[in-house]
């Protein structure tokens, strides 16, 4: 069979015209343009770019949702089997065009698509885990290379041949990791690892760790004596029998509670539900964990203004990092609403 | 969380645990180092006045945390 490929391009790459020329709506074009005419030799007769989607990206940047349902429609007209779009190299509204395009395309249609761009690319952060981001140098000249790991990806997707890791495949990796049974322990792997890093030599890390933001820091509290200030916690600390059934680890929420009648924490009152440390001295007396006896005492002395009658808690172990921001989110949110002026938040 | 909230709310967080390379990591901007992983805010091995002093100085060291300028993520030793 032959398959049906369509291509996705922006004005630039179809000759249309460069900035000037970038508001240019969706047009549809029969057969290649432009790099398409690689795309189709090299799949040496099993496929046949039936159509061009071309589209200007500061259309596609401006009025994007129009520009997604037009060019989606087009695309779908053509009865493809895969989607390619770009390669966008460094090209960031480009990047972030064919991002979307292959992400809507594939979900909506149900079939393989192949973007392909610099790692650096903003439309890699915002699409690498919904469609194939073969990695390209960072401006056409790449172009000669680029194609044929589009393509190469291509066909194993429509074959439906065995996917290789994205560093040997030439794809921005997914975020999927696959089970395998490996010859060595991990014990065995993991001092291997070490030994090379003692030597200087180069390894490679099986579990890579997460990228975080950084913010600049907030303006100091002006005067701490009339400051209302929170307590939020990732240590586990709710009350006796954890009402709101906070998980012991990988939560998936967390609970507020009023605390403006509590002096103390004791074992009566609260307790630590926190799978990941030992809950001995916590259970014991939760201020070693959430310190509201001095807080209480501090207050009374007048060195702050007073404490948030609502305390926020969670439990910190093996808690998504996309959880843990959303929970910051939403407490962010509320003290913001109650005119909170700091907040102390204790992690185990 | 503590970054979400400092960005979300504008307002100055510390953050007071005992593994600071972990809140140097997720971008914690006021750090207070704590006491041990399952006792933060306490020393239960100094006895009851020990342990609350230790958990006074470690709210006043936080206090002067939250009240002090900064520019980057900064670590308030005692």
């Amino acid at each position: 069979m032959t398959y049906r490929i369509v291509h996705y391009i922006n004005q630039f790459y179809a000759g249309i015209g460069g900035e000037e020329k970038a508001d240019h709506k969706p047009e549809l074009r029969e057969g290649f343009v432009g790099p398409g005419m690689q795309i189709e030799k090299l799949f040496n007769g099993e496929g046949k770019v039936v159509g061009t989607v071309i589209c200007g990206d500061g259309y596609y940047g401006e009025h994007t949702d129009q520009a997604r349902t037009e060019c989606l429609e087009m695309i779908k007209g053509l009865q493809p089997d895969i989607l390619f779009a770009g390669p966008a190299f460094n090209a960031g509204r480009y990047g972030f065009a064919c991002g979307d395009i292959a992400a809507t395309v594939g979900e909506e249609l149900n079939i393989p698509t192949v973007t392909a761009m610099y790692p650096e690319n903003p439309g890699v952060e915002l699409y690498s885990k919904k469609t194939f981001i073969a990695i390209t140098s960072d401006s056409a000249r790449g172009m000669a290379k680029a194609i044929p790991t589009m393509v190469g990806i291509g066909t194993k997707l429509l074959k439906g041949d065995k996917m290789g890791p994205a560093r040997l495949e030439g794809y921005i990796h997914r975020g999927i990791r696959k089970s395998f049974f490996h010859e060595k322990s991990g014990a065995e792997r993991a001092v291997e690892m070490l030994l090379a890093k003692l030597k200087g030599e180069s390894f490679r890390t099986e579990y890579e760790m997460p990228v975080f933001n950084k913010i600049p820091p907030a303006a100091p509290v002006k005067d701490l004596k009339t400051a209302t200030i929170a307590l939020v916690s990732s240590g586990g600390i709710v009350p006796k029998g954890n009402p709101d059934h906070i998980r012991v680890s990988s939560a998936e929420s967390f609970g507020s509670y009023d605390i403006s009648e509590l002096k103390n924490m004791t074992p009566e009152n609260y307790e630590s539900i926190h799978g990941g440390y030992d809950r001995e001295w916590a259970n014991v007396d939760p201020d070693v964990v959430l310190p509201l006896d001095v807080m209480r005492e501090l207050e009374a002395e007048g060195v702050i203004g007073k404490i948030h009658p609502i305390f926020y808690t969670t439990t910190g172990t093996g808690t998504a990092v996309a959880n843990s921001e959303k929970f910051g989110q939403e407490i962010g949110e509320e003290l913001k609403k109650a005119g909170v002026d700091a907040a102390i938040l204790t992690s185990t | 969380m503590t970054r979400e909230i400092e960005r979300v709310a504008g307002i100055p967080v510390v953050q007071i645990a005992t593994i600071v390379p972990i809140m140097l990591t997720v971008g914690t901007n006021r750090i207070v180092p704590g006491i041990a992983i399952p006792h933060p805010t306490g020393n239960p091995a100094l006895g009851p006045e020990g342990d609350k002093a230790v958990r006074r100085e470690l709210l006043l060291r936080s206090f002067k945390a939250l009240t002090t300028p900064v520019t980057e993520q900064t670590i308030f030793e005692k």
